[in-house]
């Protein structure tokens, strides 16, 4: 017999496929129900992406293609964790962004904002025993869309994070205090709980900054932990 | 008990393959690896239109039903080489090719047999989370699986990938008729 690791299902957490205010979801989210996987052996284990997949200066998006990059200079730091508050250790974390004008390195990204000669935008890191990631970069830009009239996305860097089970693989978005423009977002506002909204902006961090250097943000993330146990009745005695 | 919140999910975006493209990604094996198959398909919207900036990511066993992983109780895998994952961008025509080896059949905890199969994460634009599915083989022995049991008999076709020359084909349709069945994991 086998016993495998259990991971909760998060209720009320992820935004629903389904997001009218978000036009792009309208053709592509699934319209029939979704089935019950069962947490067995493909589910519990996952890619240990590791040490390899990191190279010299990836955790410093400042310095790309032979010069220093433009913008307000940041470190952005962390704990990643489970739901228990376990650390998740070793874990690769990947990041993209666009540059201090909210322009992307990529090729479908036509919005006549400058491109940084000096910056990707493009970052990886590794969690430590402890599951802290940190990587120094510019802050982004903000930067219209055509969702609907007059629409601008919040400054934003995206992250992709793996845990150590295909159950915890989390792709989501960091966004910073106090923007304006978050009330106004279709995509941070699919999520429905206002509780969970706040959980994806970053805090300012006076300890994390290096003086004469850079600002700090703090973001924290937390995967999906061990399902509880059913616990045994409490005994009158 | 659990007491912290997880963190929710927000889409990739159409800017992913900044940050999620690897030259070796599609490549669960190496070229040249004996006994390689390309898993290969297309993945459409709810108009038929081919999704031209998804991200599909595959996991799955190595040939022996084993995970190089420490949850796995029945000990290491022993395929050198094999890394279990894989992924892919699509490209202008919705298409995306994984490299791999076909994957072992597997035990559950409840003693049942699941038939061979990769769980396959579908990230895009316009999708606030991955959706998730599984990849069954035509040609596998699939009666008894305990997951397929559990679709409705009609939509199981949509799990199923076909023989092609070289491997097997595999689209997945994200909405409308010929839905395939995506999965709560």
């Amino acid at each position: 017999m086998i016993v495998l690791p259990s991971y909760e299902r998060p209720v009320g957490v992820h935004p629903p496929l389904d997001s009218p205010g978000y036009g792009s979801t309208a053709l592509r989210h699934p319209k029939r129900d979704l089935v019950l996987l069962p947490q067995n052996l493909t589910e519990v284990t996952g890619p240990m992406l590791g040490a390899d997949r990191i190279r010299p200066g990836d955790d410093d998006l400042t310095h790309a293609l032979g010069g220093e990059a433009q913008g307000q200079r940041i470190r952005v730091f962390g704990r990643v964790l489970d739901s228990d508050g376990r650390p998740v250790r070793d874990s690769l974390v990947e990041v993209w962004q666009a540059n201090a004008a909210g322009r992307y390195r990529h090729a479908a990204d036509n919005w006549d904002a400058p491109l940084d000669p000096h910056f990707t935008g493009v970052g990886r890191v590794l969690t430590d025993a402890d599951g802290r990631y940190g990587f120094t970069t510019v802050k982004p830009g903000a930067y219209p869309w055509r969702n609907h009239h007059n629409a601008w996305r919040p400054a934003h860097i995206h992250f992709s994070l793996f845990g150590r089970a295909f159950t915890q693989r989390l792709v989501t978005q960091m966004y910073f205090p106090d923007d304006p423009l978050i009330p106004y977002d279709p995509v941070l506002g699919a999520i429905p709980d206002p509780a969970a909204r706040e959980r994806l902006v970053s805090r300012f961090s006076l300890a994390g900054t290096t003086p004469m250097y850079q600002l700090a943000f703090e973001f924290d993330i937390v995967l999906r932990g061990p399902a509880a146990t059913p616990m045994e009745a409490p005994h009158d005695d | 008990m659990t007491d912290l919140a997880p963190t929710p999910s927000q889409t990739a975006g159409p800017y992913l393959h900044l940050g999620l493209l690897w030259d070796d990604g599609p490549d669960v094996v190496a070229e040249g690896t004996p006994g390689a198959i390309v898993i290969s398909g297309r993945v459409h919207d709810g108009s038929g239109a081919p999704v031209t900036d998804a991200l599909v990511e595959t996991w799955q066993a190595d040939p022996d039903g084993r995970f190089a992983h420490p949850d796995d109780p029945r000990g290491p895998s022993a395929c050198p080489g094999f890394r279990g994952w894989g992924r892919c961008a699509t490209t202008a025509d919705g298409g995306y090719a994984i490299r791999t080896l076909k994957p072992g059949a597997l035990p559950t905890p409840e003693g049942a047999t699941e038939a061979p199969h990769v769980n396959v994460s579908v990230f895009a634009r316009g999708l606030l989370d991955r959706v998730v599915t599984r990849i069954y083989f035509a040609d596998e022995d699939n009666a008894a699986d305990p997951v397929l049991a559990t679709v409705d008999a009609d939509r199981r076709d949509t799990l199923i990938a076909r023989p092609v020359d070289g491997g097997y084909r595999f689209d997945v349709c994200l909405q409308g008729a010929g839905e395939t069945v995506f999965f709560d994991v």
